[in-house]
């Protein structure tokens, strides 16, 4: 939480001001007290009037002023508070866009997203409670003892004693309870996921009869959540009567002292009325406090979990600008020599010992079984990933050497899970090439057989894509994930499993567009069918995260097991003995 | 029901009944609602009492050697004696109040999950899960929060305020009545103040709403931001929105939070007032010190009343509504009702006869579907996307009932015996794979819990997934949830699940797409063994999976247009011709 300290400096005027006025108010507060006292002791024994009069102005003075301060208080916090909230939100976003691939597998999506949401607001709320009660509180407390040793020093010990018992029952209840708090909130998420999981799981649940047993793990779940409740009930039902308890035996025995005090003279009515008085306040703000410092404690929990994720370093490190122009497009387009890589946290690695060269202008496909390595293999190229031994080299560079984004511009991405932006088409594709023009976005939505698919939409180019690009069916928007990749005119085009929503015949459309567009294009193919990469100059197979066969299709149909097995489980009939075919 | 979503300004006969409803929930602990009320009651009176108490004690010190002693302690005793009965009914309240709402909570929560249960699946499928959570955990605790406390709220407020101008009028009648008369001030003011306040909120919560939709689209998708170089952009886009926010975000907060201080400085000026006055009047001779004391501390509490029932019925009527949504879920009409006859299965046949269904009457989607499946036989399903053949599969497991037409398993229409002996009969693999948050044992082991090791060992042998469940930290005690494991190895699970059953009949809708294809054949084989004379249906996207069928169905908006075996429809050239042919074609030949 300290280090996120920083982001308060620009607003360190406010912050010292905002709880000082704050005081101030809680000055007034505490004034009015004495004011009522003078009114009885001076007005009443004294049978002046005017005197009566002057403290009533004086009151009035009071409320109007200590509503002043409080109104600058409450400006000041809200400003420090909220641009504090909105510096840590734009740095918590920035520092995100910094992070590579790694640290995004492992702190996650939904992690990032509940830090800059949720927790950002609970510290913002936080920070403003704490910059305008934190202090308050407290100087009510402390003032009013001191001020009941001003008037009497004598029946001045009673208030240091309540205020240790109060202090007592009050912290003591608080962190008693607060670990159980987080025990019944736990039990409640426990409850939560079960209720979602009776949800998704409806059809299953229903096709193996289970609906009874789901019940019996939903009630459990509910009877636990329940006595965590109840537990945590009866600590704070505790806290109201002790409390009131408290300040009310302390009362009776200021009352019975100062009574002795009045009698001997050394002590007046009004005086005990203001010692009463000084007392109920007293009470009020301690039970304030107490809930402030729960709302804080969270806060400061949720400030701690955003500076761990600001402390989260990007693991990747790339070279200074060094103002050298990008390695030009050479003759061998990509190399990997014996590169193996294993993602963080895992012992096993996903790939082994890959090696292999792709000339400028070749079509490689990449083929292999279910988590066989293949999409690791094409994050190695766009270095989204460092391998872990070997280098990996783009136009006879090793990409380590190639400055923040330089390789990037180089490569376009067609990711396994297509994705859109809201905003309208055109603007989903510019991502590709900020400076596109619309010809150059036609010609890609073309080739990405996506043309239907855009003059079907009102406005074309200019058509929303909602949110996520929901309003698009999967094959719509693989479609122009494709054109998206394309608009970039990379010099290297990865196709992760980019058709799998398409049916054979388009997606045979959409190879063979992308082989005419792509002459001077290093094309990476990724899929599990074999006709997609059939035509391909070089072809990949791995199994198992080892490389088990490169070549062009006749050959490995002939050399490589694997491939073979593969190919025959998708072309039964070509298997050799049941039909005889080249 | 007019209006689905409830209105925080529901109309009145609508709220009555909700309000009934809830009553009736907590019907069975009527009489701790009862006693809890007559506790609050006490509480009250006796809280205000004291004060009182305190003001005649004050009034008995008057200076030197004018203290009476005895009777001071003896209304001292009669405070403690007070204080002590108080602070224990109080927290007597507490506790009631405390197991009220948590078991009209716990209450709730299960009728409603027993009603999740038998719902149609027409309407859990038309309503997101993420509502219907929100139903049964969020809504549900504003609903005790809401009204159960808020209801006891309210009485002791209503019963403070009563009180409090008993006592007042029993010391002052011209105060009380200033007092009286001054009150609306504050409350004008905070509704001044809550008007201003709620345009600048319902911008902020606009603008919040905006910036967490880009956060989650960014963040959520952050590897595409950066694959495309465009983390810069990103971060200016959101740098504007962050603007915006902060600049409502301010203004909002500081609003909302001048009410308590403006209210607090009416309530001064009204304290101020009292004195005054109060001490006139003792100059005057109609009220004592002491009187004085009681009306400026009566003074100071007198608002915290008001202030509590203008917050608690707003949170009454955010409960209402909630309660609103969660009866509407546990009212909604079940399934229809469980017929009595059990299905008795020999040898599998099915007949689907002229049968018309769709989920929206506007839009029609099968019509007139008949179809004879012979025990033992192997139907695939082929077709475009949308093209009706899930829901043909919602239709056989009877997840929805046909509107035209019937479905007969065995000779028995399926509508005419229970649903669970219809489902026992299926064992089903979706494309959607589903598992628990729980051991991949329980996963496994979920249609037969009595399994033994041997056999689960045996079906995930068979389903290939044993493979990897071995090497997985604690084997089959290793707990899963739907983010452990990948869309393979999931739907790996979801087969041995149905292996292990091995139920007279299968479904299985897509149930190996993302299952390489290579482990597919093997898969493939264990199925074929399995399903040695036993029916089964095949929904699935590679045609090469569906070449051994006996009968393959080709649907197309809703209608078999094309039905044979595999030899017979390539002979026709048809559709089928054309899907199957698609994959077999490289980018270098043809064109």
């Amino acid at each position: 939480m300290k280090k996120l300290l920083v982001f308060m400096r620009a607003y360190k005027k406010e912050s010292i001001l905002a709880p000082l006025f704050k005081l101030m108010e809680a000055g007034m507060d505490l004034l009015v007290p004495l004011a009522v006292a003078a009114i009885i002791n001076q007005g009443i024994a004294g049978e002046d009037r005017g005197v009566v009069t002057k403290y009533f102005f004086f009151l009035i003075a009071l409320a109007i002023l200590g509503m002043a301060f409080s109104f600058t208080a409450q400006w000041l916090a809200a400003k420090a508070s909220v641009g504090f909230a909105a510096k840590v939100r734009q740095a918590l976003f920035d520092h995100i866009q910094e992070l590579s691939y790694t640290e995004l597998d492992t702190l996650g999506a939904d992690t990032l997203i509940t830090r800059m949401t949720s927790d950002v607001n609970q510290v913002q709320n936080g920070v403003n409670l704490a910059l305008r009660l934190l202090l308050r509180s407290p100087f009510i407390v402390f003032g009013a003892m001191i001020m009941a040793f001003t008037i009497d020093a004598k029946s001045a010990w009673i208030f240091l004693a309540a205020i240790f018992a109060l202090s007592v029952v009050v912290f003591g209840i608080m962190t008693r309870s607060i670990p159980l708090f987080s025990k019944a909130q736990a039990a409640l998420d426990r409850l939560l996921g079960g209720t979602r999981e009776n949800l998704t799981g409806v059809r299953v649940i229903r096709a193996f009869c289970k609906e009874e047993k789901e019940i019996e793990d939903f009630d459990g779940k509910n009877e636990a959540l329940t006595r965590m409740n109840e537990r945590v009930g009866r600590l704070s039902a505790l806290m109201n009567p002790a409390t009131y308890a408290i300040i009310s035996i302390a009362t009776i025995v200021l009352i019975w002292k100062s009574g002795a005090r009045v009698d001997a003279g050394s002590l007046r009515q009004g005086d005990v009325v203001a010692l009463y008085n000084y007392m109920a306040q007293i009470v009020v703000e301690l039970v304030k406090l107490a809930s402030l410092i729960i709302t804080i404690n969270k806060a400061l929990a949720c400030g701690r979990r955003i500076q761990d994720m600001l402390d989260v370093r990007p693991s990747m490190e790339y070279p200074k600008e060094n103002g050298q122009a990008l390695a030009p497009a050479r003759e061998e387009s990509v190399r990997f020599e014996h590169v193996t890589f294993a993602y963080a946290g895992s012992g096993a690695a996903a790939v082994t010992n890959i090696d292999f060269s792709a000339r400028r202008g070749q079509t490689v496909g990449i083929i292999g079984g279910t988590g066989s390595g293949k999409t690791t293999v094409a994050n190695l190229i766009s270095r989204f990933y460092d391998a872990t031994e070997g280098r990996v080299l783009v136009d006879g560079q090793d990409v380590k050497a190639y400055p923040e984004g330089a390789l990037i511009r180089k490569i376009g991405v067609v990711p396994q899970r297509a994705v859109l932006f809201e905003g309208s088409i055109r603007e989903n594709l510019l991502w590709g090439n900020q400076n596109a023009s619309d010809d150059e976005l036609w010609r890609a939505i073309e080739a990405a057989q996506a043309g239907d698919v855009v003059r079907g939409k009102e406005g074309q180019l200019d058509a929303r894509v909602e949110q996520a690009g929901r309003n698009l069916s999967g094959g719509q928007r693989q479609r122009l994930t494709i054109a998206r990749a394309l608009v970039k005119d990379p010099d290297i085009l990865i196709l992760d499993d980019a058709a799998s929503a398409l049916d054979f015949a388009t997606d045979l459309k959409l190879r063979r567009a992308v082989h005419a567009l792509a002459e001077n294009k290093t094309v990476f193919i990724i899929s599990q069918r074999t006709s997609s990469v059939k035509a391909a100059d070089l072809i990949l197979v791995l199994d198992d995260g080892r490389l088990v066969g490169k070549g062009g299709h006749d050959k490995l149909m002939r050399t490589c097991p694997v491939y073979q097995e593969i190919y025959y489980s998708q072309f039964p009939q070509e298997r050799p003995g049941k039909e005889a075919r080249g | 029901m007019s209006g689905k979503k409830a209105a925080p300004a529901m109309d009145r006969s609508a709220s009555m009944k909700t309000l009934a409803k809830v009553f009736r929930v907590i019907g069975k602990y009527r009489l701790l609602l009862l006693l809890s009320v007559l506790l609050a009651a006490a509480t009250v009176v006796l809280q205000l009492y004291v004060p009182i108490l305190f003001g005649d004690a004050i009034d008995l010190i008057v200076g030197p050697g004018n203290v009476r002693f005895a009777q001071i302690g003896e209304i001292l005793i009669r405070i403690l004696v007070l204080i002590l009965i108080s602070a224990f009914t109080g927290w007597l309240m507490n506790m009631i109040n405390n197991h009220l709402a948590f078991r009209t909570v716990r209450d709730i929560r299960a009728r409603a999950v027993r009603r999740l249960q038998v719902l149609p699946l027409s309407y859990l499928d038309k309503h997101s899960a993420g509502d219907i959570v929100q139903r049964v955990i969020a809504d549900t605790d504003q609903v005790s929060d809401g009204l159960l406390l808020g209801f006891t709220q309210l009485f002791s407020g209503v019963v403070t305020i009563g009180v409090t101008l008993g006592f007042m009028l029993s010391k002052n009648v011209e105060i009380t009545l200033l007092v009286l008369v001054l009150t609306p001030v504050s409350f004008l003011v905070a509704r001044f103040i809550s008007s201003r306040s709620f345009r600048m909120f319902s911008r902020q919560n606009e603008t919040r709403g905006r910036q967490t939709a880009l956060i989650n689209e960014m963040i959520g998708n952050e590897k595409i931001v950066k694959a495309f170089g465009h983390e810069q952009a990103a971060s200016e886009q959101f740098r504007k929105l962050n603007e915006e926010l902060r600049h409502y975000s301010q203004r909002a907060v500081f609003f909302s939070s001048l009410t308590n201080p403006s209210t607090r400085a009416v309530n001064n000026v009204i304290y101020a007032l009292v004195a005054l006055i109060g001490a006139l009047r003792v100059m005057a001779g109609g009220l004592t010190v002491g009187g004085v004391t009681v009306l400026l501390s009566y003074a100071n509490q007198y608002m915290k009343p008001f202030n509590d029932i203008s917050s608690v019925i707003t949170e009454l009527q955010n409960a209402l509504a909630c309660a609103a949504r969660v009866f509407e879920l546990i009212e909604e009409a079940p399934e229809t009702q469980e017929a009595r006859a059990e299905l008795a299965h020999q040898g599998g046949s099915v007949d689907i006869q002229d049968v018309s269904f769709s989920y929206d009457p506007a839009r029609k989607l099968i019509e007139g579907f008949s179809f004879h499946a012979d025990p033992g036989m192997k139907i695939a399903i082929v077709g475009p996307t949308g093209c009706g053949k899930t829901t043909f599969i919602n239709l056989l497991m009877r997840f929805y009932d046909v509107d035209k037409g019937a479905i007969l398993a065995d000779g028995q229409d399926i509508r005419g015996v229970t649903r669970h002996s219809l489902r026992r009969n299926w064992g089903m693999v979706l494309q959607e794979t589903w598992l628990k948050k729980a051991s991949v044992r329980e996963n496994i082991a979920f249609g037969r819990p009595d399994a033994t090791d041997e056999e689960i060992i045996r079906a995930a042998k068979d389903a290939h997934s044993w493979e990897f469940i071995r090497r997985m930290p604690n084997g089959l005690d290793t707990l899963i949830d739907d983010d452990s494991l990948s869309q393979g190895q999931k739907q790996l699970l979801c087969i041995t699940r149905v292996m292990l059953c091995l139920p007279p009949m299968l479904i299985l809708d897509e149930a190996t797409s993302s299952i390489d294809t290579r482990t597919e054949v093997l898969i493939q084989s264990a199925f074929d063994r399995m399903m040695q004379g036993r029916t089964s249906f095949i929904v699935a996207h590679r045609l090469s999976t569906i070449r051994t069928a006996d009968q393959i169905l080709v649907m197309r908006d809703g209608r078999i247009i094309e039905q044979g075996d595999h030899e017979t429809l390539l002979r026709q050239n048809g559709f089928y011709t054309s899907l199957y042919q698609a994959q077999f074609a490289g980018v270098g030949e043809g064109a």
